[in-house]
């Protein structure tokens, strides 16, 4: 095995063994704290542009299986890892051309991100290859994730029919969407379109409702698609999830900022305000909605107080910030899926 | 939701003796449920009848009952307390059973008692297995499907493959597995007949199944969140108490994984636990997912113990304020203070557990494992990936060399069938590690210095030399419930290789370094713990940090709420020395951990670090017979004539010089093993076969009193705690003997005389802190047969006893401070106390549950009263064992007691005792004109003759006096005490402890429970 490492802009070093593919990839250096799912984390498009460090201990383990794809190709760059746990997982990483780095000292790594912030890095295959130095002033030119607008690459090109189903009609744009959303649509019977990030108000305004789906990046930048979220508004019933719902929030006059390192995991816990209840959900998001106290704001996270639901009744529509698709995590929060579709059926 | 303040006074129950199945985990859970119920103000009561819990000390709960766990001695401190509620699910499976008992016998209500927890109807569906299959079935899940079978030509719509138990046979004995319906009408006919009411359950077998279990806590806004996943190593089939067990989970897939989150949380909503923990079993088909639901406690247990060390997430604290009104997301996480208790744990390290076996000790037991637990303890290891926890836990578990155990190695035909190849494949890449030559990659592999030694033939410290020149040092890191997400001053820690290490910030105090005693074994239990838990407490009171390294995940010493610091590791030279160089202590504390901190003694001190106390060398003064014999001499202590062999021959002659009868034991061992008392030649070569090594013969005092003593001793002068007798003649082991405090028959002069030997013997040995000597008295004569300067297995009792804590003084003097300075209160106990041992014969069937001088117990109880007779009755309760008050007593004795004997059953007859006996000590009972019933040995009786062992197993006797033959394990003696087992009749094995059961049955008063804040005369 040859041996690489992660660099980040601050010029911590990280070293490794390289067990995916060779070469180097550039973005920014993230953690998840998911103990489960490595292949669906790396297969969701939210991912796209990031080098994803994994904290459970042992990455690899039970395989891989096409079905646990979240999209059709990987979008995390780099798989960073305290050790690898099987050798399907590594011919996966090499044969889609995303670098994995095994006996990287995770916890440093994470401890790093944590007290200074998500960082711009690289994740290097091969040190010979690509010298420390050389490597520190490309990552120093990198775009930085804030301002960043990813949604474009990721989406669809054209819309597409997901599942036909005998319920209403619900249209999923795709600023990067997990197929676990669609998916799970289509569990409740309901007819499923997917359509690109472009997709203007009218032709979603048709369908029986519409789903903003998740998606990478900081969401200020998409102004298009805040516009057409805003024109759709009060037209048909709206779910947004995670970017979804940040599009949401930009387009009801809240604001987004960029977390220091993100939601990343399968245990945030999250309180319903209206019920008391805590979810336990599955998150995946480094901007977020700012706190608030309006009554819009039915979700808060018991981790750092930042909006993690928001209902708008006269304009007949919500959304949350994690992921009630779950896919990888718990599925805590299918019902809001669930409850939604049956809102639906029944208007 | 906040606390409920219509609740004013909480009563815990504990869960009573260590026994196989309930140890030290529920003196944990109700330490943190007492500590957060006074924190919030509410007025604590606690019933246990262990002395050895640190739940029972005076300062836990404002009122501590040391008392039988019978539905009579909690209703009656109900009574006294009046309590407004009853929290029975941290105690174990004994707890939970007395609450149901309660409720149902009504006292309860009666009393205006709340059960809180876990109601009556949710206890009762998590186990019935009738209404616990309706709870699940209800959830679109299955357990395995079963039927009771009574008739072997009813086996009609039983699954294939299938697994048959026996109702009422000990240890499940005639049970086995059936792949084909002929394996199973034979396996049912053999069931049947094994039964006692000819019963079998007939139950789907998922043998060979992959056995999962989730740890879940709900509160009563119905949050539900799952603290942790445990795999099992070996498969369904083995009790997860012997499993060896991994966390978090494996091997699953996220999609299986979250099924079964989804079934745990599904299962606690149907059984309806609506405030606590849960842990439910799942066993799973790894080829095609089929999931069965096998258990649930609705309780705190040994699972959440470990899940609680697992992740750092304190199940019992967060289950006790629940039980209160709380709700998940208003308990802060104690590691990171500002994330909720619904935070779901994750972890960035593995944890792995395995069980401590004791076959050993039960020559003939089964070792086969099954679906009843057989192993006494347990070792837990952390590490930043599954080999480097698997083989801390691995090397954790101190076993005996040359111990049967399963896992006694990796070879590959070795590991349990059915392991999963995922592990499988694990262990070989860690085998090929240790191969490499590569020192760092061996560490990282989790290998110890040791084992690299070995492997290159080196010793473990010229791999450390090594290593250290190479600069391979461990980096320590921090436990935090969230995989370091959070920011989390956490005090918890283990060590692992190649990374950074997280730095313990200087607060400018000095520190000492408290050694644990590792895994539960016969021997080294729970006693240990709490002598390290007071340590802890003891120097940080003084101004001390207290940093503990222990690795039995059971204890309280490993909450992390106990020392300044914990290291979770094991305790092996390697790892504590890299404790102490990156503590830096002024001192390192190795007398409270029983033998496993001395064995480090030396090192500790070579390596240039300090033992707080007592220096090593008295303990080598202590332990090495011939430096201990010239030291008796020149004070001119008696000790039983002895000698050191190595061969046959030279015990033989030995045993000639020093005359028979001889006590045998290996040098250095714990808790008597391999110990024999030989009467002549042909006994002494049989012991002499069974060990090897260097052997210990004493001249084996006949006829005499035990004592054993607990000291202080402060370098000059010597402080008598505890004088304590056995009931037992000597030749039964210590540790197994019932011990009475004040000693009852102790003579002015012979009391004097102890007290000369104790403290002379003190200063000289050079013990500064603690002192156990046992002693004999023979014809008047005191014998020194041990001394032993570190804490004993009596001093929790001993401190409860007395009322002063002998373990919080022996720091102190420790630390530099001096008896006088101390100036403790001579010990006046009002009243007598008794400590019973509890013995796990009933797991072990086919080894012979006799006394003798290899240990056995696993446990003991205290019960305390007026007079010595109310004591022990009230002890033998405790233990499980009530002596009867009238019926039926049957007397089978060996020839030397057969004169001793007539006054026992004189004193049964004239309480009006049937007596029934065997040929030989029926004659000699009748010859001394008692009225008696002939009835026939098993070896002699006729085919259709009643044996004694059909009487015993009728329920025809209530009480047995037997004492050993000798002979092989399938004597008449064996017999009837297995059936008396079976049956759960008292069965008493010396004459001793016979008289004084009688002496019991006649005299023992009914007695009102006292707390220990009464009778020690403290106020909590």
């Amino acid at each position: 095995m040859t041996s690489g490492y992660l660099l980040l802009e601050d010029g911590t070093v990280y070293r490794g063994r390289s067990v995916g593919a060779g070469g180097a990839a550039f973005g920014e250096a993230v953690f998840t704290t998911g103990m489960t799912g490595y292949q669906e984390t790396m297969t969701d498009p939210s991912y796209a542009e990031q080098l994803v460090c994994f904290t459970a201990p042992m990455v690899g383990n039970y395989g891989v299986a096409d079905e646990r794809d979240e999209s059709e190709r990987p979008h995390g760059r780099a798989a960073l890892m305290r050790r690898l746990g099987g050798s399907e997982w590594a011919e996966w990483l090499a044969s889609r051309g995303i670098v994995g780095l095994e006996e990287i000292d995770t916890r440093a790594l994470v401890l790093r991100l944590r007290n200074s912030g998500a960082m711009r890095a690289v994740a290097v295959a091969d040190e010979e290859a690509l010298p420390i130095d050389d490597a520190l002033e490309q990552v120093r030119t990198q775009a930085p994730m804030e301002g960043h607008a990813l949604v474009a690459g990721v989406s669809v090109r054209e819309p597409y029919v997901f599942a036909e189903g005998v319920g209403p009609r619900v249209a999923v744009v795709d600023y990067g969407t997990k197929r676990s959303i669609p998916r799970r649509l289509a569990r409740t019977g309901v007819d499923v379109s997917v359509f690109p990030h472009t997709a203007d108000a009218d032709s979603l305004a048709g369908f029986d409702g519409v789903v903003l789906s998740n998606g990478p990046g900081d969401p200020e930048p998409l102004e298009a698609e805040v516009e057409t979220v805003k024109a759709l508004l009060g037209r048909t019933p709206v779910l947004g999830i995670c970017l979804g719902h940040q599009l949401l929030g930009l387009a009801t006059g809240h604001r987004t900022f960029k977390l220091p390192f993100g939601h990343r995991g399968a245990n945030h816990p999250v309180l319903e305000r209206a019920t008391g209840r805590v979810l336990v959900t599955s998150q995946n998001h480094g901007f977020a909605v700012e706190p608030s106290d309006a009554t819009e704001a039915t979700h808060v996270s018991l981790y750092d107080g930042t909006v993690e639901g928001l209902d708008f009744p006269d304009l007949r529509a919500r959304s949350v910030q994690f992921h009630p698709e779950a896919g990888p995590g718990p599925h805590d929060a299918w019902p809001i899926i669930d409850t939604w579709v049956g809102e639906l059926a029944r208007a | 939701m906040p606390a409920r303040r219509d609740i004013e006074s909480v009563c815990v129950i504990g869960s009573g003796p260590i026994v196989i199945g309930q140890a030290c985990e529920f003196d944990y859970a109700g330490c943190q449920a007492l500590k957060v119920l006074r924190e919030d103000g509410y007025r604590t009561i606690v019933v246990n009848s262990n002395p050895a819990t640190i739940m029972t000390d005076p300062g836990f709960a404002d009122r501590t009952y040391i008392e039988p766990l019978d539905l009579e001695s909690v209703a009656s401190v109900l009574e006294r307390e009046r309590p407004d509620a009853l929290l029975p699910t941290l105690g174990g499976q004994t707890a939970l059973n007395l609450a149901v008992g309660l409720a149902e016998g009504g006292v309860l209500d009666d009393l205006g008692v709340e059960l809180i927890g876990a109601p009556v109807e949710v206890i009762r569906r998590a186990e019935d297995r009738e209404e616990f299959r309706d709870a699940v079935r209800s959830c679109g899940l299955e357990v395995p499907a079963s039927r009771i079978v009574t008739d072997a030509d009813d086996l009609e719509g039983v699954l294939l493959p299938a697994v048959v138990r026996p109702a009422f046979t000990l240890g499940g004995h005639g049970g086995g597995f059936a792949d084909t319906l002929e394996e199973l009408r034979q396996q049912v006919e053999r069931g049947l007949s094994e039964s006692p009411i000819r019963q079998v359950l007939v139950e789907e077998s998922v043998r060979g199944w992959d056995e999962f279990e989730l740890e879940v806590i709900r509160d009563r806004a119905d949050n539900v969140v799952v603290v942790c996943s445990i795999e099992n190593l070996d498969p369904m089939g083995v009790h997860t108490g012997d499993s060896v067990t991994v966390a978090p989970q494996m091997t699953l897939s996220d999609e299986a994984y979250q099924e079964l989150r989804d079934a745990a949380a599904a299962v606690i909503r149907a059984v309806g636990v609506e405030t606590g923990g849960s842990n439910i079993q799942f066993a799973r088909e790894r080829a095609t997912g089929a999931l069965r639901v096998i258990e649930m406690n609705p309780r705190v247990s040994r699972s959440s113990a470990l899940a609680s060390k697992a992740t750092g997430y304190p199940i019992a604290k967060v289950a006790a304020k629940l039980a209160v009104g709380y709700t998940l997301d208003e308990i802060p996480n104690d590691l990171t203070k500002t994330t909720p208790a619904s935070f779901e744990p994750t972890l960035d390290y593995v944890v792995v557990k395995f069980p401590r076996f004791a076959f050993e000790k039960f020559p003939g037991a089964d070792r086969a494992l099954g679906t009843q637990m057989k192993s006494v303890g347990e070792s837990m290891g952390i590490g930043r990936t599954f080999t480097e926890a698997f083989l801390k836990a691995y090397g954790s578990r101190e076993l005996d060399p040359g111990a049967a155990t399963p896992w006694a190695s990796l070879e590959e035909d070795e590991l349990p069938e059915g392991l999963h190849p995922w592990f499988r494949a694990e262990i070989a890449y860690a085998k090929e590690e240790l191969g490499s030559g590569d020192l760092l990659r061996a560490k990282r592999a989790g290998w110890g210095d040791d084992t690299i030694g070995a492997a290159l033939g080196l010793s473990g410290a010229e791999v450390r030399g090594r290593r250290h020149a190479e600069g391979v040092r461990p980096a320590f890191r921090r436990v935090d419930s969230c995989a370091g997400e959070v920011a989390a001053a956490s005090n918890y820690f283990y060590s692992t290789w190649g990374e950074e290490s997280e730095a313990v910030s200087d607060v400018g105090k000095p520190r000492v370094v408290i050694l644990g005693s590792g895994p539960n074994r016969i021997g080294q239990g729970i006693e240990f713990d709490y002598c390290c838990v007071h340590a802890a407490q003891t120097f940080r009171s003084l101004g001390y940090e207290a940093v503990m390294v222990n690795c039995n995940p059971e204890t309280v010493s490993t909450d992390y709420d106990t020392s300044d610091r914990l290291y979770f590791e094991p305790l092996s030279v390697e790892e504590v020395l890299a404790v102490c160089d990156e503590e830096k202590p002024v001192g390192v504390v190795t007398q409270f951990g029983g033998q496993t901190p001395l064995r480090l003694a030396r090192a500790i001190e070579e390596a240039g670090y300090r033992l707080l106390g007592t220096p090593h060398d008295a303990i080598d003064l202590a332990e090495d017979r011939e430096r201990f014999g010239s030291l008796a001499r020149e004070l001119g202590i008696r000790c039983p004539p002895w000698a050191t062999v190595g061969t046959l021959d030279e015990a033989l002659s030995a045993a000639d010089e020093i005359g028979y009868p001889v006590l045998v034991r290996p040098s250095y061992v714990l808790g008597g093993r391999a110990m024999r008392v030989c009467y002549d030649d042909e006994q002494l070569e049989a012991a002499m076969e069974a060990v090897h090594g260097s052997v210990l013969l004493d001249r084996f005092v006949e006829n005499a009193i035990e004592l054993d003593v607990d000291a202080l001793c402060d370098g000059e002068e010597v402080y008598i705690g505890a004088v304590m007798q056995h009931v037992e003649e000597a030749g039964v082991h210590s540790g197994d003997s019932t011990c009475v405090l004040p000693a009852p028959s102790l003579t002015l002069a012979a009391a004097l005389e102890v007290e000369h030997v104790v403290k002379r013997l003190g200063p000289e040995l050079g013990v500064v802190g603690i002192l156990n000597v046992q002693l004999a008295i023979a014809d008047g004569t005191v014998y020194v047969l041990e001394a032993n300067p570190r804490a004993s297995r009596t001093v929790p009792f001993a401190s409860k006893a007395i009322g002063v804590n002998l373990v919080d003084a022996a720091c102190r003097l420790a630390a530099g401070q001096t008896l006088s300075e101390l100036s403790l209160p001579t010990p006046r106990p009002t009243q007598v106390s008794v400590k019973a041992a509890v013995l796990p014969f009933s797991r072990f069937p086919g080894a012979d549950p006799v006394l003798g001088p290899e240990m056995h117990s696993t446990g003991e109880v205290m019960a305390s009263a007026a007079d010595l007779p109310t004591a022990l009755a009230k002890a033998e309760r405790a233990a499980g064992r009530p002596l009867p008050t009238s019926g039926v007593a049957f007397l089978s004795v060996r020839d030397e007691d057969k004169l001793a004997v007539v006054p026992v059953a004189a004193a049964l007859a004239g309480l009006g005792f049937e007596l029934l006996a065997t040929v030989g000590t029926a004659r000699t009972l009748a010859a001394a004109g008692l009225e008696v019933v002939v009835v026939a040995k098993v070896a002699d009786a006729d085919p259709d003759e009643t044996t004694v062992v059909d009487l015993v197993r009728r329920g025809r006797c209530d009480l047995i006096v037997n004492t050993p033959q000798g002979g092989g394990a399938r004597a008449d003696g064996y017999l009837i005490r297995e059936a008396a087992l079976v049956a759960r009749v008292p069965c008493v094995t010396t004459i001793s402890g016979a008289a004084a059961a009688v002496h019991a049955i006649a005299s023992a008063r009914a007695e009102s429970a006292l707390s220990l804040q009464e009778r020690i005369g403290v106020e909590a």
